[in-house]
């Protein structure tokens, strides 16, 4: 397992490429989730204030 | 002859052909948001799937290197990104001439989706590549062919983001970027051939080639299994923004409504 982890000698570069790879990834994941939970609480206001304006 | 023409039409009209008819139900926003909340589990599952396969083979069964020892399993995060960053700038940029072309608004949408996904793999590419470089090369960087038309790949990605958020009206956006991105695409054929015109530090292609691949079977399923797996997360990642997109212009329509209202009930 030790080895594994030492990637013999290569453990910091090779480790550093896989982690800035998942974390770019997942900024493409987290991000536009955020926005969807942010676009519909708009659109739930637009249409809540729409509908007491016609009323 | 006037009145029989537009028959003709009128007919034409009402009976569209298939292709027609798929085209323009493609551009429906209501059919595009519902058809991709459908689709979108199944990718996150056969992701899933590729990506615990790949990592596997690429970081357990597959053997060291000869020359380079572990240090070549960086190819399994570093090729992928670099082979994604030209395939989402084909998509873009196709996305860019078909709203160009027939102004349609999905296009559009797919269109600036693809930019911060593709300058994400593009990133990826680079930093990588940069710390493969360091052990094998003996720099992080070095003004080559291939790093340098990646460099302008990312800068082309940024301009993308970049023109798209200054301009106001979305419409007008989406035909400046489009255009960008159009022009833009002559940098694909110098990143890909970069290596066999000019004399490069960069290894030659090992895998997109006519000839058979000159990589160990071990080593390149590994390989195909990343590329796939980072391909479907394109996929997803491009859903999740365009419907994103789609939701942000369509807004105060009457599907929008309805569907923040089935969400609170």
């Amino acid at each position: 397992m030790a080895e594994f982890f030492h990637m013999g000698g290569y453990a910091l570069y090779v480790w550093t490429s896989f982690g800035i790879a998942a974390v770019v990834l997942l900024l493409n994941i987290v991000l536009p989730l955020q926005q969807h939970r942010e676009v519909l609480r708009r659109a739930a206001d637009f249409h809540e204030l729409e509908g007491r304006t016609k009323q | 002859m006037n009145s029989n023409a537009s028959h003709v039409n009128s007919v034409a009209m009402k009976n569209p052909g298939f292709f027609t008819r798929w085209f323009h139900r493609m551009a429906s926003p209501v059919w595009f948001y519902q058809i991709s909340g459908k689709l979108l589990p199944w990718l996150w599952v056969l992701f899933a799937v590729l990506l615990v396969t790949g990592l596997y083979g690429g970081l357990v069964t597959a053997p060291a290197d000869y020359q380079q020892g572990d240090s070549f399993r960086i190819i399994y995060v570093h090729v992928p990104a670099a082979w994604m960053s030209m395939f989402v700038y084909m998509v873009m940029a196709v996305s860019g001439a078909i709203a160009l072309i027939w102004r349609m608004k999905l296009a559009e949408m797919v269109m600036v989706s693809c930019a911060p996904i593709g300058a994400g793999f593009t990133f990826i590419a680079l930093v990588t590549g940069s710390l493969w470089g360091k052990p094998m090369w003996g720099a992080w960087w070095v003004w080559d062919a291939r790093l340098t038309a990646e460099l302008i790949l990312l800068f082309l990605y940024l301009g993308v983001i970049g023109l798209y958020s200054a301009i106001e009206d979305k419409r007008m956006a989406s035909r400046a970027v489009a255009i960008l991105a159009l022009v833009g695409i002559v940098n694909i054929p110098i990143i890909h051939y970069s290596v066999e015109w000019w004399n490069t530090l960069h290894q030659g292609a090992t895998v997109t080639k006519f000839d058979k691949p000159s990589i160990h079977i071990d080593m390149l399923i590994p390989l195909l299994l990343m590329a796939g797996a980072f391909k479907v997360f394109f996929a997803i990642s491009l859903l999740l923004r365009t419907r994103n997109e789609l939701l942000e212009r369509e807004l105060p329509r009457q599907w929008v409504k309805q569907l923040v209202e089935e969400k609170d009930g």
